[in-house]
């Protein structure tokens, strides 16, 4: 938040590619309905990417809806107003166009990535289902994505080796109040029972200009498009403005250990723990604690678990930065002859060393490069950078954020790595999650309780 | 967080844009205009002193550089007693090179911020370098060690041995990896270099020796059986220098070029059940003998399979997915290759419609061979041909544009021409194909599956002969550390 206001003193018009670092050069403004356009010109190939983003999540649903933001996600592409059923996708691939949309806990976005002369009806689509989309709605194409999205979830987590895994530590890391507690894809029974009245309720409410953002990146003229925006969306009236969340705190009150069974052979150890939001101080820190536990052979887990020991089949860290509260996970894969306690102790100890002592510089600053390195790879398409103006303008207000963002981690010391570790990977607040194959729960970590998906 | 926002950004925001008289025409999609060509860089190709042939691309804009090594032999030439070898030994290359260990080795290329990987597949092995510009230098001969002075330390193959057994026994549990295996070992048998899983298999992997990877890398690891491709905001003379510098002194010999034997085509349908008990989805895989990447009928092919299965809106897709709610996503495609490939269709269905999918499959394969709808057909050339430009973005895409160009002698103009090749294509050439290659009558059929629930109803479909397999009949037994 500091940095936020200190980036919003900068006019926002045009910055210029001759700054140094990481640019990316920007167009905003905002229609009278409140939405929010940000242009940027790209000629490197005859494509443009076009990328809106509703700030609405699986955060924002309501208990016994659990899973609607992503139904909803599918509805937006079964047609509106003016589009009929099957030719939002069936026009945009006859232009050579692609799309598609995600959903998070925070924010569900749409994209189309198409060639730069078909613009235009990539802006007629994703206008007419801001503006019109219940003008073709009905039952039977709730129903029809109803199924889809039970598909999606039996593909992506049922019929998925420790596929519940994520089912299971949403509801362990938050408490039962929390919108992080549920799991983005839905439960089988709150998917069946959200009706055609909650799709023209969440329109209404969280599909308004004003609670959206529109990124253009590629090959476009910015003048022409600027207007094109204008001639599609102005229209669109703007909706009551949408109150933020209000969360309840997010914490662990003490050291939970549960142990589940599922249909596979080896066991697998999660251990998770409640971090700083996205942006925050410590968010940086821990994406480099990460690294330096499980990024590369020579991290410090996985050169002991995998390399020295081999009694890992794999580990891996990472923190997943989301809006209200981030976690951090240490997974890890034991392999055939040892047990989940055995992993679990070369876990304790190198956080236990990490809390008692700094990194090496090089051990820090090889994780640094390889996060600067990765900026550079997110410059490289029209669709990355889209998405990322987008983010960055939601989360910060600036939305070439790139050198701040890179900033964050190059100004990290060892020492913040050490009390980073010390505040947030505490031993009595934290979920260590034991899958062992149907049968065996003796491989688990000890002292679990067992829980069902 | 929102309501500071949005207080802060009005202050900085271009309010009130002038109004515009411009009202839309929701009546139908707007026209578009004519769509510009893909311009690319000219592709240039030289060779190093030592013979090694280089294709470059100079692409300017993002500071990054893609250095791909092309070795012209992967797992298709793996001894019958040493599956997995070409994978194998394409593993090794970065686990001790020149006078780094392996984890000297990865620290030295981590702490550039490059990335340096190695694989095999069925007729090439690679060594691929992805580096920010300013660390090439530093990177290259990283690069060329892991490519040319592998150690094969003995320690790091019984490491890596435990490693691949073990990913032997988890793919026990992946009902996606279980039904593709059995697809290619049924449709090409054990003996044609498809037919085997390129990682090898218990046995194999039990009796390689350092020796064997020596062996496999003296003979095939050599300039007159290599090319480098380079994409990257560089200029060529810059890259020349790097190039010769690391790998002008490698010298080699030639390889023998070989014969495969072809694979017996599909006769008579056949269903393979494999059993998956609790299986919350049916993997299916539907399919035969394709065609070789140098097939005369490519254009019309890739045509004729975006129809059926190759986009969202094809047949599959809409059939499976959009109409019948049976699945999360359905398509095909052709695996083109040297050699014929295989064509596949594919899906995972819910258990409980496992036979009405099935039914609905045969429905798409059947309805392909009449003839298309001109909607239909120009839908697909578009998609094709407008959407082209998309794979030229990354250096890493084109890179991979550029090796398919080394492996089946492409013409130097194939990235400008493709367009209009696609959209000449005629509409009786597409029909023309999938009566010749879909033969819905002659297909091999995989399910894997929860036997219990869907046994019955695929045999009321009558597709065929059906044979009941377990995950050991098709993977073999559970490997022991």
């Amino acid at each position: 938040m500091k940095k936020l206001s200190l980036a919003l003193l900068i006019p926002l018009v045009v910055l210029s590619a001759q700054d140094k670092g990481l640019t990316v050069p920007y167009e905003m403004f905002r229609l009278e309905n409140g939405l929010t356009v940000i242009l940027h010109e790209d000629h490197t190939i005859p494509r443009v990417a076009v990328n809106v983003w509703y700030h609405v999540g699986s955060g924002h649903e309501k208990p016994g809806r659990t899973g609607f933001a992503h139904l909803f996600e599918h509805i937006m592409f079964e047609g509106s107003g003016n589009v009929p059923e099957g030719m939002f996708d069936v026009w945009l691939e006859a232009a050579g166009g692609d799309n598609n949309g995600s959903t998070t806990t925070d924010r569900t976005n749409y994209y189309e990535n198409l060639p730069s002369n078909a613009l235009e009806l990539a802006l007629f689509l994703e206008s007419d289902r801001m503006g019109y989309l219940l003008d073709a709605m009905s039952p039977a194409k709730v129903d029809g994505q109803r199924d889809v999205v039970k598909n999606e979830r039996r593909q992506r987590y049922e019929n998925q080796p420790y596929g519940m895994v994520w089912i299971v530590m949403a509801r362990a890391l938050y408490p039962g109040n929390h919108p992080y507690s549920w799991p983005t894809i839905g439960s089988m029974e709150d998917l069946s029972a959200a009706s055609y009245e909650d799709v023209v309720e969440f329109f209404k409410k969280y599909y308004v200009p004003n609670n959206a953002s529109l990124v253009i990146a590629g090959d476009i003229d910015p003048k022409t498009t600027r207007s094109l925006v204008k001639k599609w969306f102005k229209e669109i009236p703007a909706g009551k403005p949408v109150e933020p969340i209000d969360p309840p705190a997010a914490f662990l009150a003490s050291e939970k250990r549960l142990t589940m069974e599922d249909r596979v052979q080896l066991p697998r150890l999660i251990m998770a723990w409640l971090t700083p939001p996205a942006y925050d101080p410590g968010d940086a820190e821990m994406d480099i604690a990460a690294n330096i536990l499980a990024g590369g052979k020579n991290s410090r887990l996985y050169k002991r678990l995998v390399y020295e020991m081999q009694i890992a089949q794999d580990v891996s860290a990472f923190q997943w930065s989301a809006a209200l509260a981030s976690s951090f996970w240490i997974v890890a894969t034991a392999r055939e002859g040892h047990t989940l306690a055995e992993i679990e102790a070369v876990i304790q100890d190198e956080i236990d060393k990490l809390k008692m002592e700094q990194p090496a510089t090089r051990e820090l600053q090889r994780a640094v490069n390889q996060f600067e390195a990765a900026f550079l790879d997110g410059l490289e398409t029209s669709s990355r950078k889209a998405d990322q103006l987008n983010a960055y303008y939601v989360r910060t207000g600036n939305p070439d954020y790139f050198n701040e963002d890179l900033a964050r981690y190059k100004a990290v010391a060892p020492s913040d790595i050490r009390s980073m570790i010390q505040t947030y990977l505490r031993d009595e607040a934290r979920v260590v999650l034991s899958i062992v194959p149907t049968g065996k729960k003796e491989l688990a970590a000890p002292n679990s309780s067992e829980v069902k998906p | 967080m929102r309501k500071r926002l949005t207080l802060a950004i009005a202050t900085a925001f271009v309010l009130a844009l002038p109004a515009t008289s411009q009202v839309p025409d929701r009546s139908a999609p707007p026209a578009l205009g004519a769509p510009r060509p893909l311009q690319l860089p000219a592709i240039q190709r030289f060779k190093l002193s030592n013979g090694l042939p280089v294709v470059f691309m100079e692409k300017r804009g993002v500071p990054i550089i893609q250095v791909n090594m092309m070795v012209k032999t992967g797992s298709a030439m793996d001894p019958s007693d040493r599956s997995g070898l070409a994978s194998l030994t394409a593993a090794m290359l970065d686990e001790g090179a020149g006078a780094l260990s392996a984890l000297e080795l990865a620290d030295a290329i981590d702490f550039l911020g490059a990335r340096i990987s190695t694989g095999a597949g069925a007729h090439t092995s690679s060594v691929a370098l992805h580096t920010p510009v300013s660390k090439l230098a530093e990177a290259l001969p990283l690069m060329a060690d892991i490519a040319i002075r592998p150690r094969f330390d003995v320690e790091e193959l019984e490491r890596l041995r435990k490693e691949r057994l073990t990913s032997l026994l988890q793919w026990h549990d992946q009902p996606s990896t279980i039904a593709s295996i059995t697809f290619s070992t049924k449709l090409f048998g054990p003996r044609h270099p498809y037919g085997l899983p390129g990682m090898g298999n218990e046995q194999s992997l039990r009796a390689m020796r350092v020796a064997d990877l020596r062996r496999f890398h003296e003979a095939y690891y050599h300039p007159n059986n290599a090319a480098l491709i380079v994409v990257g905001e560089i200029s060529r003379g810059e890259l020349e220098k790097h190039l010769e510098a690391v790998f002008g002194g490698w010298k080699g010999r030639t390889t023998a070029t070989v014969n495969w034997p072809d694979a017996g085509q599909v006769e008579q349908r056949t269903v393979y059940l494999v059993n998956k008990p609790g299986a919350a989805q049916s993997e299916i895989r539907i399919g035969r003998i394709g065609v070789p990447r140098t097939t005369k009928d490519y254009f019309p092919l890739v045509v004729m399979n975006t129809i059926l299965g190759g986009s969202f809106t094809s047949r599959l897709n809409q059939n499976l997915r959009e109409t019948h709610g049976y699945s999360y996503g359905a398509g095909s495609f052709f695996d083109m290759r040297p050699l014929p490939g295989p064509f596949m269709a594919y899906s995972a269905v819910h258990t409980a419609v496992t036979d009405s999918a099935l039914a609905e499959f045969f429905k798409e394969l059947n309805g392909i061979l009449k003839p298309i709808p001109d909607n239909e057909f120009e839908k697909a050339k578009n998609y094709l041909a407008l959407g082209y430009a998309d794979n030229f973005e990354s250096v890493g895409q084109i890179a991979g544009m550029l090796a398919d160009m080394i492996l089946y002698n492409l013409p130097d103009d194939y990235f400008n021409t493709y367009v209009e090749k696609v959209l000449a294509v005629k509409k009786e050439d597409v029909e023309r194909v999938a009566r010749e290659y879909i033969v819905p009558g002659k297909t091999l059929v995989v399910v894997v599956g929860d036997k219990a629930v869907i046994e019955k109803g695929i045999r009321r479909l009558n597709l065929g002969k059906l044979e009941v397999l377990s995950v050991e009949d098709v993977l073999g037994n559970k490997p022991r550390l």
